[in-house]
């Protein structure tokens, strides 16, 4: 870090052994004023998003929608067909027979809700994302593996390549790289 | 979705005596990682697997054979004919979709109820699902014998007749129940299987896995903000999927239950077709893993603990099942109905298939009663043959359900009997092989346990407050 190149970075990253090093690290950025930093886990570790200040995710509310439409569009579906494109008088019951409908009603709420939330999650983190920055410190393979990683981006207001790196390495880190674009 | 660490289940202090951990004590993330990742990246292929594989694909093409023929001929090959319309077409049905349901129970509903031992079994059970949903699933489509002239009433599509499903039939009903189950079934077994491509990527060393598992991984990162939408779709998928596997079995009971047939117009049978597909399903996945954990030397992940449990929810939900039984026989009495009672009587003693009844009884009541000795539950060798048997009676239960309600109609001008062909037993056959091609496919190309769900189980999971705290 002596010498840093001149190119723009993405930003500084520093990787902890253990899950409470990185909390306390994340803990610690977000008290000295970084904000567009990510922590990078094996596993979830709901404190740590916690520590980011990411409290709270708009995943549920999707899937609600979704599966309001869902349950929507089941019985309209059911309705349209049954009552006024091919009506049939089955036995003398109505057409709208809305007891009979309740199933299909239910499994399309259940299947717009279940694709909502894939779809949903996947959206809002982003992904499928080809390449990410991230992914040019060699190191970083260690993430979906045993080690545990944070990035303070070089977006944020507050980086400095030489004032962040220091900030970093005193934070019990095993490793702090820059990561190139 | 905290499971793991600070449950009792998990350290090995904390546990009763005699009780097996979940997982034995001396992983890390690092061997866990390894150990699961390298059955799939590392190991070549043994000679064992590859008979397997091939027998397998033998019996697939058995069912290619069977298939084709019955569409070149049509359903006059099965042994089908009126009175008994239905014969193993829906018998095979019903018992492939609800040995699925077990994979869902133990990946959604034990989810939510924070059972951290299914992490070591989930994925291969949700796998198992798949594929036993793709089995039954096939059964609905050939069973017409000319699929491609019989779609315009199983989903709503416009068509040149201008004609549309019935909602009002259960079979409707049916054909959403299953689609949707399928569906999410392979949903939140990809969701699940997302970070481990992320693995798999990492840990590959050929570069041709390491751009297969990269794009299957969609570029996962494990960042922290991703792993919170993640657990919180994951979770919402688990409440979806709860009531949805639960409604499955009911709405298939409907195609039997909503009718006026003897023997199919009961109350009983929701409640008893879910207990009864819980069943078969913990069966198979016993089946599956009993092998699995010797072959593969996963004894310290899949412990005895998973068996012991296993064998336990097979045990209760056997008496839910026994319970079914026994209702079904009072109600027989009890409605005053002499084609009820007839038909109870002629199921249990009728000369054609009175057998079957007491196979019935005996498989998947009496002999499963072993379960109660915890030494038998801890032999595999036992609990794989006790589990063998109640995939055995569980199919002989939609076995009397079906033909022995069918074979006597209200009138004995219109009674029969009904034989299957061999073509009903190459198809049958050729789906069981099918399921175990596929499976033997999955284990060598996908992690077969969940490693991210494993590395929850480790203590040094946990991030410890205290040092946190003063830090």
């Amino acid at each position: 870090m002596t010498e840093a190149p001149m190119d723009p970075i993405y930003g500084m990253m520093a990787e902890f052994d253990n899950p409470t090093d990185l909390l306390a690290a994340t803990e610690r950025a977000y008290s000295t004023g970084y904000r567009k930093m990510d922590a990078y886990t094996p596993y979830p570790i709901e404190e740590i998003a916690e520590a980011l200040g990411f409290h709270k995710t708009r995943v549920p509310l999707i899937v609600l929608v979704g599966a309001i439409l869902g349950g929507m569009s089941g019985y309209l579906l059911q309705y349209w067909v049954s009552a006024i494109s091919y009506p049939l008088n089955v036995g003398g019951r109505p057409y709208n027979s809305w007891p009979a409908f309740i199933i299909v009603t239910f499994e399309m709420t259940i299947l717009f809700g279940g694709i909502s939330a894939v779809v949903g999650m996947l959206a809002l983190n982003g992904l499928p994302m080809p390449y990410h920055p991230v992914f040019n410190n060699p190191r970083f393979a260690a993430a979906s593996r045993d080690k545990f990683f944070l990035c303070i981006e070089a977006a944020d207001p507050k980086f400095d390549r030489v004032s962040t790196g220091t900030f970093l390495t005193g934070l019990k880190a095993v490793d702090v790289t820059e990561v190139t674009h | 979705m905290k499971q793991g660490p600070e449950e009792t289940t998990i350290v090995e202090e904390r546990l009763l005596p005699n009780q097996a951990p979940v997982l034995e004590s001396g992983h890390t993330f690092g061997s866990v990682t390894d150990k699961i990742g390298a059955i799939v990246l590392r190991r070549p292929v043994t000679l064992g697997w590859a008979i397997g594989v091939l027998i397998a694909f033998g019996g697939l093409n058995v069912l290619g054979l069977a298939v084709t023929y019955l569409f070149f001929r049509g359903t006059g090959i099965w042994g089908i004919n009126i009175p008994v319309g239905w014969g193993f077409a829906i018998i095979n049905f019903v018992w492939w979709i609800g040995i699925g349901h077990a994979g869902t129970l133990i990946s959604a509903i034990l989810l939510l109820f924070k059972q951290s031992w299914r992490n070591s079994i989930n994925r291969f059970a949700e796998a198992m699902t798949l594929f036993a949903v793709a089995c039954a699933g096939m059964f609905p489509l050939i069973h017409t014998g000319r699929p491609w002239l019989a779609v315009y009433w199983l989903f709503p599509y416009p068509n040149s007749m201008n004609v549309w499903p019935q909602f009002r039939s259960p079979l409707i009903w049916d054909v959403f129940a299953v689609s949707t189950y399928g569906t999410i079934s392979l949903l939140f077994w990809f969701v699940g299987l997302i970070p481990d491509f992320g693995t798999m990527r990492d840990e590959a060393k050929s570069p041709f896995a390491q751009k297969v598992y990269g794009l299957l991984s969609m570029g996962w990162r494990g960042s922290a903000r991703h792993w919170k939408r993640y657990e919180s779709a994951y979770l919402l998928l688990a409440g979806l999927a709860t009531p949805l596997v639960l409604s499955v079995h009911t709405v298939v009971s409907f195609d039997f239950a909503v009718s006026l047939i003897p023997g199919w117009h009961t109350t009983i049978f929701p409640p008893y077709f879910v207990a009864g597909a819980i069943y078969s399903g913990f069966a198979m996945v016993l089946v599956l893993a009993i092998p699995i954990r010797r072959f593969y030397g996963l004894r310290d992940m899949i412990t005895e603990r998973h068996l012991d449990n296993s064998a336990k929810v097979m045990l209760a939900t056997g008496l839910i099942v026994a319970y079914g039984y026994s209702m079904e026989a009072f109600f027989a009495f009890y409605s005053g109905s002499p084609y009820e009672k007839f038909m109870f009587m002629n199921r249990a003693f009728g000369n054609v298939y009175g057998w079957s009844y007491w196979l019935l009884i005996a498989t998947n009541i009496v002999i499963p009663q072993l379960l109660w000795i915890r030494r038998v539950r801890l032999n595999t060798v036992l609990l794989f043959l006790i589990s063998v048997d109640v995939l055995i009676g569980m199919w002989f239960e939609r076995f009397v359900i079906v033909v022995t309600s069918l074979h006597r109609d209200f009138l004995p001008s219109s009674w029969g009997v009904y034989v299957p062909t061999r073509w009903d037993l190459a198809t049958y056959a050729g789906t069981i092989t099918f399921f175990f091609f596929l499976f033997l496919l999955f284990i060598r190309v996908m992690p077969m346990i969940s490693i991210f769900e494993m590395r929850t189980l480790l203590p040094e999971s946990k991030v410890k407050e205290e040092v946190a705290a003063h830090d």
